[in-house]
C-alpha cells in the first residue's frame, strides 16, 4: 500500500449520516479544524520541551543554533510527507464530507425506525 | 482535571500493537485529556443550561416538567451549549478514530504478516465464509468507527481491530487497564469472589470483537474451554493472533452470528457471557439471541451480560444525558436496549424471568498506574462500571 492510500484510509469515515450540532456547518468544520490544530499544537509543544530537555541535559546545541537550523535534503523530504500527513488530519472534516456527498447513508433515527418491530 | 491522567504509553504492548512514536502519543494524551476535560468541566454545563434555562421555560410552557428523556431531548434540541458540546463530543471520537487509524495504517503491512504467522497453524480459529452480516450491525458504523468491526479495506486487513485496541485507552483514559480487558477481568474477579466454586467447563463469549473479554475469562478459568464468537471476520482474525501473542490458548474464536448458533448442543455451555453487546443488537435479534443463550445453557448454568445501566428509575435528564450515544455516535439501538425489561425479556425467551439479577462489576485496573475507577466525573455511556445483569439457570 502506498502513502496516498494509507492516507486515504486514515480518513475513512464512519458510516451514518453525520448529525449536526452548530448553526451552520461551516462554523461546525471550522470548530473541527481547530480542535485539530489544538490537538497538533499540544504534540509540537511537548515534542519542543523533549527537545529543549535533551538539549539542555547534554549541553549540545544553544538556542542561536536551533534558530537558524538549515534542514538537510533528506530531512526536507521527510518533512513534506510530514506535512502531507499533517494536512490530511486537520483538513479530515472535509475530506469526510466530500466522502459523504457520494454517499446514500440512512439516518440513525431512520435505522433505528427500522429496527423496531 | 485535579489530578494528573496516564500516558497511552501505560498500556501492555502486546506483539500486534504498531510502533507509536511520540507524536503520535502526545496526540493520543491530548484526546485522552480533551474526554475527559468534556466529562469534567463541559458536560455539567449541559446540565446548568438544562436546569436554568430550558427547564425553566418548558415549565412555562407546559404547566409541568418533561416526563421521559423524548421531551427532554426536544427541549434541549437548539440551545447552543448542548450543541457545542455534543460537537465537540462527536469530533473527539471522530480524530481519535481519525488518529488511530493512521497510526495502524503506517505499520499495517508488519501487523498483517504477524497476524497470518500467528494463525498459521490455524488451532484457534474457525472462519465461515458463508457468514452474513445482520442488518443492524451493517446499518451504520457502530461508535462511529470507519468500517466498524467487520470492513477489510485491503486483503487479510486487520485495521479496524488494531485501531480499536490502541484506541479505546482515548474514550476510558485507561480505566480499562493495561489490556483494556477491564470487563472481562471484572466479570472473573466477580465470578471468583461471589461463586468461588463455580468452575464452568465450557464458556461461550457472544460478540467477542478483538476478545479483550474473552481472553481474562480463559485466563480466569484456565482449565476451561472457551468459545468466542462473532460476525466480524478481521475482528476475529485479531482477536486470535492476539489471544496467541498473549499466551492464551484455551480459545477458540469462532465467525458466526449469534442468532443462529445451531452448530452448538442444547445444554453444552456452562457459562454464556456478552460484554457491551446487546446494545448493538435490536429488538429482533435481542429475542433470538437469548432464546438461543437458553438453548446452549446448561441447568446450573450462569448467562450474565456487562452493559452501561439500565434507564429505569433515573431521573428524565440523566437518561436523556445516557442516551446521547443513540443518535449522536452511531448506537442506534442504545436507547431501546437500555429502556427494555431486563426481566420481562428473559421470561420472553424462556428464561424465569423473576431468578434475574442486577450487580455492578467495577474494572479492576492497576491503580498505581491508572487510578481508581471510581474517581471523577462518570462519562456517561462510557464509564467502566458496569451494570452486569444475568441468570441461572
Amino acid at each position: 500500500m502506498d502513502f496516498a492510500e494509507k492516507l486515504s484510509l486514515a480518513n475513512t469515515r464512519a458510516k451514518g449520516k453525520r448529525p449536526q450540532y452548530l448553526q451552520d456547518k461551516q462554523t461546525e468544520q471550522v470548530m473541527a479544524i481547530t480542535m485539530a490544530l489544538a490537538m497538533e499544537l499540544h504534540s509540537t509543544k511537548e515534542r519542543l520541551a523533549s527537545l529543549e530537555c535533551l538539549l539542555a541535559d547534554k549541553g549540545i546545541i544553544s538556542r542561536d543554533e536551533l534558530d537558524n537550523f538549515q534542514p538537510s535534503a533528506t530531512e526536507t523530504a521527510k518533512r513534506s510527507l510530514d506535512t502531507q500527513e499533517y494536512l490530511n488530519r486537520i483538513l479530515l472534516v472535509l475530506d469526510q464530507e466530500k466522502q459523504a456527498m457520494t454517499s446514500n447513508d440512512k439516518s440513525v433515527a431512520e435505522v433505528l425506525e427500522e429496527l423496531k418491530d | 482535571m485535579a489530578k494528573s491522567l496516564p500516558s497511552w504509553s501505560a498500556l501492555d504492548k502486546h506483539e500486534l500493537f504498531p510502533q507509536v512514536k511520540s507524536d503520535d502519543v502526545s496526540r493520543l494524551n491530548f484526546l485522552t485529556h480533551l474526554n475527559m476535560h468534556l466529562s469534567g468541566n463541559v458536560l455539567p454545563g449541559v446540565k446548568t443550561a438544562y436546569e436554568t434555562q430550558v427547564l425553566p421555560e418548558f415549565k412555562q410552557q407546559h404547566g409541568r416538567e418533561p416526563q421521559d428523556r423524548h421531551e427532554v431531548r426536544e427541549a434541549m434540541d437548539d440551545n447552543s451549549y448542548l450543541q457545542m458540546w455534543s460537537a465537540l463530543r462527536r469530533n473527539t471520537m471522530e480524530m481519535r478514530h481519525q488518529l488511530g487509524r493512521s497510526i495502524v495504517l503506517k505499520d499495517s503491512d508488519i501487523v498483517t504478516t504477524k497476524v497470518k504467522n500467528l494463525l498459521s497453524a490455524g488451532d484457534n480459529i474457525v472462519l465461515d465464509d458463508n457468514c452474513t452480516l445482520p442488518y443492524n450491525v451493517s446499518a451504520v458504523d457502530v461508535h462511529c468507527q470507519p468500517g466498524c468491526y467487520y470492513t477489510e479495506y485491503f486483503e487479510d486487513d486487520v485495521t479496524v481491530a488494531n485501531s480499536y485496541d490502541i484506541g479505546i485507552f482515548v474514550t476510558t483514559a485507561g480505566l480499562l487497564g493495561g489490556l483494556s480487558d477491564g470487563g472481562g477481568q471484572g466479570l472473573g474477579n466477580w465470578l471468583a469472589k461471589q461463586h468461588p466454586d463455580f468452575k464452568p467447563k465450557r464458556i461461550l463469549d457472544i460478540g467477542c470483537t478483538i476478545g479483550h473479554n474473552a481472553v481474562p475469562l480463559a485466563q480466569a478459568f484456565p482449565d476451561a474451554e472457551v468459545i468466542a464468537i462473532d460476525v466480524a471476520r478481521p475482528s476475529l482474525r485479531y482477536a486470535a493472533a492476539r489471544a496467541k501473542a498473549l499466551g492464551v490458548h484455551n480459545i477458540t474464536f469462532m465467525q458466526m452470528d449469534a442468532e443462529d448458533m445451531a452448530e452448538f448442543a442444547d445444554e453444552s455451555f456452562d457459562l454464556v457471557t456478552t460484554a457491551m453487546f446487546w446494545h448493538e443488537a435490536c429488538d429482533r435479534s435481542m429475542i433470538s439471541i437469548l432464546t438461543g443463550i437458553n438453548r446452549v445453557l446448561k441447568t446450573g448454568g450462569l448467562t450474565i451480560s456487562l452493559e452501561q445501566p439500565q434507564y429505569t428509575d433515573k431521573p428524565v435528564y440523566e437518561q436523556f444525558i445516557r442516551d446521547w450515544d443513540t443518535l449522536n455516535n452511531n448506537e442506534p439501538y442504545w436507547g431501546r436496549m437500555h429502556e427494555r425489561d431486563l426481566a420481562q425479556w428473559h421470561s420472553e425467551c424462556g428464561f424465569d424471568g423473576s431468578k434475574l439479577f442486577e450487580t455492578g462489576v467495577i474494572s479492576k485496573v492497576d491503580e498505581n498506574i491508572f487510578g481508581k475507577a471510581d474517581e471523577g466525573g462518570e462519562d456517561f455511556g462510557r464509564a467502566p462500571v458496569w451494570n452486569a445483569f444475568g441468570i441461572w439457570k
